[in-house]
């Protein structure tokens, strides 16, 4: 009894002090508060009154594409400074429909101003809700001028920048173009976005303009003299990998994407693979030279096709005897190649591919870029095949770089766009100074005595190699639908330029004889190329001396029948 | 008013008189605020997700009536009664937020939805002051009945929300939780020397949710300086004070809004920045100022411990929710989404709000003149 009592007691004294305790807490609590808001007001009173932003009567409307800063995207230029894109001012006009006093009137003026547009779209846009629509991007000033005569407050401008191409479809495919609010889609434009939109004056490309043109028009006029359907071309300065032309026709207008088709945006040169041919001779024989250093004396027996299984490699038109390796070249023997392949082994051969990057997608400055087809598993078969350019497709762009890779010395190049490019020398040795040195005496001795005869220009000692290949169609190939090309190198003894062309689908007319190889339409095209090449970068000819002439030291190999044989091409 | 007379001893009228009126009358014109700065401020949030302009008002204006409902209901029942209430919502939310987990709807980032249908309820608003009532409760009955360890029981309860709310994870809400509960704890008499420990406890748990999660970290360090990361939100919020000024753009007027992704919720106070000045801003802060300061002076004349630690706790996570939110948009404090109450849109903070400033306002009744029930003389009104 007493004990609860006191328990009653004791509680109640708990309870009272625990209260007195807690009201005094309760001031604690307040007091923080009331700092907290004092504070809070302290700082509503900083920012709207010291740091206020001046009043503005009415407050524009702010247009979504103003979100961020507008900056003006960088000029792209060619190596020499040759404009090729750039950003100008421009005004686009947009509809603030709360704003529009008489929608019918003004949509009825607006399609005199702009009598591509749909009347029933306009006045969609100048009663939609919101304050905000697009009706005209990118105007003239005239037609600006025109709309403010109409009166309609609620047209409104809104000022960003129009891309424009100065040398239209001249460079296309390899400069890309961008969407209406300037972000890059396609080519460079693409590629580099980030960097040209984060406002430096300008990028300089390796490309050059005045090359650009003599290499469009020469592979234009050819297309049409042979009615071909495509055209593909470059130009790589052989010891830096810079790209100094690239052309893929049909191209398309920078400026005008919308109306191009669509096989005119595709960009043949790094997006499209293809067999190229004979020119893979240029590969498999130097990976022989590479191997072995009496090579060039060795024969190979090309009087019988090869039997492989089905496949049996022929040649055009066979020699019938035993051919040495630089009659192989010139000849283009593909039995011969085929033959050449096996020595080498299928192991290495592949390996060699792999090193000059014509097994592996390019690096290149760009985002269309197609991986090449390759076989898979690598047969022995494919070795034989590959030796000749058959069997497997790479584009344009990464062959003639392999190209460039071999005869520059021995080192790699890659391609690139920008001004330039890789150190002279500095790449992976693929092969020796040596082999590059005979390599490019082949090519020397292909156009003096070989298939590529029509691409000499005197003066330049030319070298090249021509190749033909028959397009695959539905498992098997078309012996009408050729690719014909010739990559061509200049001068040959220190070659500074490589030039390759290729042309799909040429038809032979009287006076190619009613051929259509690589020997016949792509050659000609290439001592064209080479010869405006001259003009255009100041290289007088030099004197053509027969006996420094590169070629001079591989017709030791030659037998002695063979200068009575004909020209054969493949 | 002459709605009741003094002398008439219905139930209305006891309640009428008990009541803190002028508490009241400011959490009315506070709703009526909110839903006008909700009108301003929602049309372009609610254009920008496609959807009516006026879809938010509608919502807001529809969970207004049930809000001012359990307001006024809950601020008629005895101290007693909504402590029975608030353990039944208490164990409903925690089944909720477990429910949360696994069948919650994702929004930006975090489980806390359940969706009812027409309505997604968002379980932790209402676990707020379901714990903090249940946990004053016991805290309470440590101090008037012996061998009651009342104090473990609330630390359970505290231990299974914050559990409840990591996991979610929601740190604005374990970091409101946390604060509310500290706060009862010093009102129940924490010595000032573990009140020290507390708070180093808290700085210790802020920095462990600093070092542990990533989206914590960048907030901070983006708080404490500003260049090194996106503050979209908070720049543009400041931009509306800014534009605002003293006497603001005018209702419906402001621009900057236009680009504040949360303007209806988490950012409204920097709409009522731009578009009504610091003339209507500093009343603002000081009508939630005046509401936590007047439950607070109410709760010294009072003479129930578990009013007075209920109530306390409940004024404590009012006013921290608007401090925050406040002074997130102010840039402060480092942003983070919390409701401003009463103001912001939100159906679940609404409602949840209208539920716990009816408890406050049901803790606070007072019968006849204050000074008569200091000391614990108070009769009758429990």
């Amino acid at each position: 009894m007493t004990l609860a009592v006191a328990q009653v007691i004791s509680l109640t004294g708990d309870r009272s002090s625990a209260l007195y305790i807690a009201r005094g807490r309760l001031v604690l609590i307040g007091a923080l508060f009331a700092l907290a808001f004092f504070l809070l007001a302290v700082r509503a009173v900083d920012v709207t009154v010291m740091q206020a932003l001046p009043q503005t009567e009415t407050a524009a409307p702010v247009p979504a594409v103003q979100g961020a800063p507008l900056v003006r995207r960088a000029a792209i230029l060619d190596r020499n400074g040759v404009l090729l894109a750039t950003s100008v001012k421009a005004a686009s006009l947009y509809a603030d429909p709360t704003l529009i006093a008489d929608p019918k009137g003004a949509a009825h003026k607006i399609v005199q101003i702009f009598p591509d547009l749909r009347i029933q779209d306009i006045m969609r846009s100048l009663t939609a809700p919101g304050r905000f629509h697009w009706i005209k991007r990118h105007i003239t000033p005239a037609q600006q001028a025109a709309v403010l005569r109409i009166g309609e407050p609620g047209l409104a401008f809104a000022e960003d920048y129009r891309r424009i191409y100065p040398q239209g479809a001249l460079a296309g495919h390899l400069l890309g173009y961008t969407n209406v609010d300037g972000r890059g889609l396609a080519g460079f434009e693409r590629a580099f976005d980030d960097t040209l939109a984060q406002g430096q004056d300008s990028v300089r490309l390796s490309l050059d303009t005045r090359l650009q043109h003599a290499l469009r028009r020469e592979i234009e006029n050819t297309m049409r003299q042979f009615n071909a359907k495509a055209g593909i071309g470059t130009i790589l300065d052989a010891n830096t990998g810079e790209v100094l032309a690239g052309v893929s026709l049909p191209d398309y207008d920078p400026n005008h994407v919308a109306r191009a088709d669509k096989d005119a945006v595709f960009n043949r040169l790094s997006l499209g693979v293809y067999e190229l041919g004979s020119i893979f001779k240029i590969f498999s024989t130097a990976a022989l030279l590479d191997k072995m250093s009496d090579a060039l004396s060795m024969e190979f027996d090309a009087r019988q096709p090869i039997q492989h299984g089905r496949f049996s490699i022929k040649d055009y038109h066979p020699q019938n005897r035993a051919l040495s390796v630089p009659e192989v070249f010139m000849y283009s023997s593909n039995i011969g190649s085929a033959l050449m392949g096996q020595a080498v082994g299928t192991k290495r051969l592949r390996t060699f591919y792999e090193r000059l990057g014509l097994l592996t997608p390019m690096t290149f400055e760009s985002r269309e870029i197609a991986r090449p087809l390759v076989p898979s598993p690598w047969r022995d078969i494919d070795t034989l095949t590959a030796a000749y350019g058959h069997g497997l497709a790479t584009t344009p762009l990464q062959t003639a770089a392999a190209v460039a890779s071999i005869v520059n010395g021995g080192t790699l190049v890659r391609p690139t766009l920008l001004a330039g490019g890789s150190a002279y020398g500095q790449g992976e040795r693929i092969v020796s100074a040596q082999t590059a040195a005979h390599m490019r005496s082949l090519l020397r001795l292909v156009v003096t005595d070989g298939t590529g005869a029509k691409a000499d220009v005197p003066g330049y000692w030319i070298g090249g190699k021509t190749g033909t290949a028959e397009k695959a169609q539905g498992g098997a190939y078309n012996h009408d639908r050729l690719l014909s090309s010739f990559i061509g190198i200049f001068p040959a003894h220190a070659p500074r330029y490589v030039v390759l062309i290729a042309i799909d689908e040429p038809r032979g007319n009287a006076q190619s004889h009613f051929y259509a190889t690589g020997g016949w339409v792509a050659a000609p095209a290439v001592g064209r190329v080479v010869a405006a090449m001259g003009a255009i970068l100041g290289l007088p000819p030099q004197n053509s001396d027969a006996l420094k002439d590169p070629a001079q030291s591989m017709r030791a190999y030659i037998s002695a029948n063979a200068a009575t044989q004909g020209v054969h091409d493949e | 008013m002459t709605l009741f007379t003094r002398t008439d001893r219905s139930f209305l009228s006891r309640w009428w008189w008990t009541l803190d009126r002028p508490l009241l009358a400011a959490l009315l014109v506070m709703m009526g605020v909110g839903a006008m700065l909700v009108a301003t401020a929602s049309p372009p949030v609610a254009k920008h997700l496609g959807l009516h302009p006026y879809h938010f008002l509608f919502r807001h204006m529809i969970v207004l009536g049930p809000a001012l409902v359990l307001l006024l209901g809950v601020s008629m029942l005895s101290p007693r009664w909504v402590w029975r209430v608030a353990s039944v919502l208490f164990v409903i939310a925690v089944g909720f937020m477990v429910a949360v987990l696994f069948h919650g709807l994702e929004i930006k980032g975090a489980q806390r939805w359940i969706d009812l249908g027409a309505f997604s309820l968002q379980p932790s608003e209402f676990i707020k002051p379901g714990f903090a009532i249940c946990a004053a409760w016991f805290m309470a009955g440590q101090k008037t009945e012996r061998n009651f360890t009342g104090h473990k029981i609330a630390a359970g309860f505290y231990a299974l929300t914050i559990f409840l709310l990591l996991l979610q994870p929601d740190f604005g809400m374990t970091f409101v939780v946390s604060c509310m509960f500290g706060a009862q704890i010093v009102l129940a008499g924490l010595p000032i020397r573990l009140m020290l420990i507390l708070l180093g406890v808290g700085v210790l748990g802020i920095g462990a949710a600093y070092v542990s999660f990533d989206h914590v970290q960048s907030r901070i360090d983006r708080f404490l300086d500003p260049a090194s990361g996106d503050n979209y939100q908070v720049e543009r919020a400041l931009e509306a004070f800014r534009a605002g000024g003293v006497l603001g753009t005018g209702p419906g007027h402001g621009t900057v809004k236009e680009g504040l992704p949360d303007a209806h919720a988490d950012f409204i106070f920097a709409v009522a920045g731009e578009e009504l000045g610091l003339v209507f801003v500093v009343p603002l802060i000081a009508l939630y100022a005046f509401i936590v300061m007047r439950g607070l002076s109410r709760l010294m004349q009072g003479a129930e411990l578990f009013a007075l630690l209920a109530a306390g706790g409940l004024l404590t996570m009012f006013g921290l929710q608007a401090v925050i939110h406040m002074g997130s948009a102010l840039q402060v404090l480092p942003a983070k989404g919390m409701t401003l109450p009463f103001i912001s849109y939100g159906g679940s903070s609404l409602l949840a709000m209208g539920f716990t400033m009816g408890a406050v306002l049901a803790f606070t009744r007072r019968e006849g003149r204050p000074s008569a029930a200091r000391g614990g003389l108070s009769v009758g009104s429990v």
